[in-house]
């Protein structure tokens, strides 16, 4: 029986077709550098197909009207951020025990290399935080933003806010001085007078029944680890019910009515 | 809302967005903006007030205001506003964990689906009332200073008893000047009402023995002397013969 010919195969049919440009394919440095680059991004996303979602969170469409008090919440964020790196450099030098704390502070602020500068961040960063914060919220109540479809970010918010306040509290004991002391002390008292958990809670802040050397570390431990991780997850699903459900227009700013609209895409047309 | 108001919403809101811009680049400019400008300002603060250390803590040291971070400052006066002993655990715990439910609960009480202040009155003056009366409290509580300085005229029965017992009524005085008692209680014309009782004839209500007791083993929110018992058990029997000295 007759044979057909096999057709010949193409020279290489793995190649890719050429990009357009200037020429075929990358000539100059700058068009390779560019190729690279592409390349390098290309990769990643074929392994995690994360630019739909970066491309849905950046290009997602904010309503009309949106003004400056709609950058409270991210200044909010970013001062948590200016405090989560100021913190880390402040922990590198930190000695969370009684007896080296107030010691261990004021090496940060006369001998380490901008250490007051550092230590100054901290410190007044959380009142712009606090600040930041119930303007946010001021915001979200005045203009209504709280009402459906976005009632959990609203609830949301408001955990966040008590673990600021948390951070706050925790944090004004750890330079050890006069007055951070006893105003702690003052406060965990308070916490104390609480119905049923009131004495449970300030036991277990103290570390036992009085204020004792174990008390500085759970209070550190508290500040730098369990209350800055759950703000960091949570707030990261505030962004995204933010994204999910978008930003709201001035509660004043109406839509165009649907006729004018149309009649707008006519005349565009 | 019910269900037409929701969706009215819902229709309203996306013709809004379709008419709107993309986050990228125009939302995340005026993000960026104010980002530096926060970070101006914490930069600025910290260079003009710096970051003081006041003295080390000491727990048996006898001079000390016990203040918290501005920011409770308004937590802190509502145990001042709220007087009677019965109800203090009302206002250290009752009230903010009331209000806080109710911030936490606010989107399922108000249901309605007007969002305009203007045209929601009761909750627009109640927010601009929240706002007034932390801000009102926030100010007492900045201008309540520490009083650090208690001036009582001898009384006649501790005159009478010489010059020792006038002495150690003095340094009693000085003892509970510099413990900061006067930060939540009044002697006479001294110190700030509460959230502590007035003590100006507190020697008349309790005997000495009890004022003891009480100073050791306070109830919350005062610290407790028991360390200044242990440690300098003079000082504390000063505190204490002054106290009741107040009759």
């Amino acid at each position: 029986m007759a044979k057909l010919k096999t057709p010949t195969l193409p020279s290489n049919p793995l190649t890719s077709p050429k990009r357009p440009g200037k020429a075929y394919g990358p000539s100059t440095p700058l068009e390779h550098g560019a190729e690279a680059g592409i390349t390098a991004v290309d990769w990643i996303d074929e392994r995690t197909s994360l630019s739909g979602g970066l491309r849905w969170m950046m290009f997602r469409k904010v309503p009309k009207g949106t003004n400056w008090f709609y950058t409270l919440g991210s200044a909010t964020m970013f001062a948590f951020l200016s405090q989560a790196v100021t913190g880390v450099f402040l922990a590198m030098y930190y000695d969370p025990s009684a007896t080296r704390a107030y010691e261990s502070i004021q090496h940060i602020n006369n001998d380490v290399f901008l250490g007051e500068f550092v230590h100054g961040m901290h410190k007044w960063g959380s009142s712009v935080m606090v600040i930041l914060i119930f303007l946010h919220m001021g915001r979200t109540f005045f203009f209504g933003a709280y009402k459906y479809p976005r009632e959990l970010n609203w609830v949301i918010g408001v955990a966040l806010l008590v673990m600021t306040m948390t951070m706050s509290f925790s944090g004004y004991l750890l330079p050890f001085d006069q007055r951070s002391y006893w105003a702690t002390i003052v406060g965990v008292n308070i916490n104390g007078t609480g119905p049923l958990v009131g004495p449970y809670l300030s036991e277990f802040l103290r570390a036992g029944p009085y204020f004792g050397a174990t008390t500085l570390s759970r209070f550190y431990a508290i500040h730098m680890l369990l209350v800055p991780g759950a703000i960091a997850a949570l707030m990261g699903f505030h962004l995204y019910l933010v994204a999910k459900l978008g930003t709201t227009a001035p509660p004043w700013v109406r839509a165009k009515s649907p006729d004018a609209l149309r009649e707008q895409k006519v005349s565009d047309l | 809302m019910n269900k037409r108001e929701k969706e009215a919403y819902l229709r309203e809101y996306g013709v809004l967005k379709s008419q709107g811009k993309p986050f990228f680049p125009y939302a995340i400019a005026k993000d960026s903006v104010m980002a530096i400008m926060v970070m101006v300002v914490i930069i600025t603060m910290s260079i003009v007030l710096g970051a003081e250390l006041g003295p080390k803590a000491d727990p048996t040291s006898t001079t000390y205001t016990p203040r918290p971070e501005w920011y409770f400052f308004f937590l802190f006066e509502l145990l001042r506003v709220i007087k009677p002993p019965a109800l203090v655990p009302l206002a250290t715990i009752g009230v903010p964990t009331i209000c806080l439910i109710l911030l936490f609960l606010l989107p399922f009480y108000d249901r309605g689906a007007e969002r305009r202040p203007e045209r929601r009155p009761i909750a627009t003056a109640a927010g601009i009332f929240t706002i007034c009366a932390i801000g009102y409290l926030t100010y007492l509580g900045a201008a309540a200073g520490p009083p650090t300085e208690i001036d009582i005229p001898v009384p006649a029965n501790v005159r009478s008893q010489g010059s020792a017992a006038v002495a150690n009524f003095k340094s009693g005085e000085q003892v509970v000047a510099q413990s900061g008692c006067a930060a939540c209680h009044k002697f006479g014309e001294n110190g700030n009402a509460g959230p502590g009782p007035s003590l100006t004839r507190v020697g008349a209500r309790l005997p000495a023995q009890a004022i003891q007791r009480t100073l050791i083993n306070p109830t919350a929110p005062m610290p407790s002397f028991a360390t200044l018992s242990e440690q300098s058990p003079k000082q504390f029997e000063q505190m204490v013969g002054f106290l009741a000295a107040l009759k």
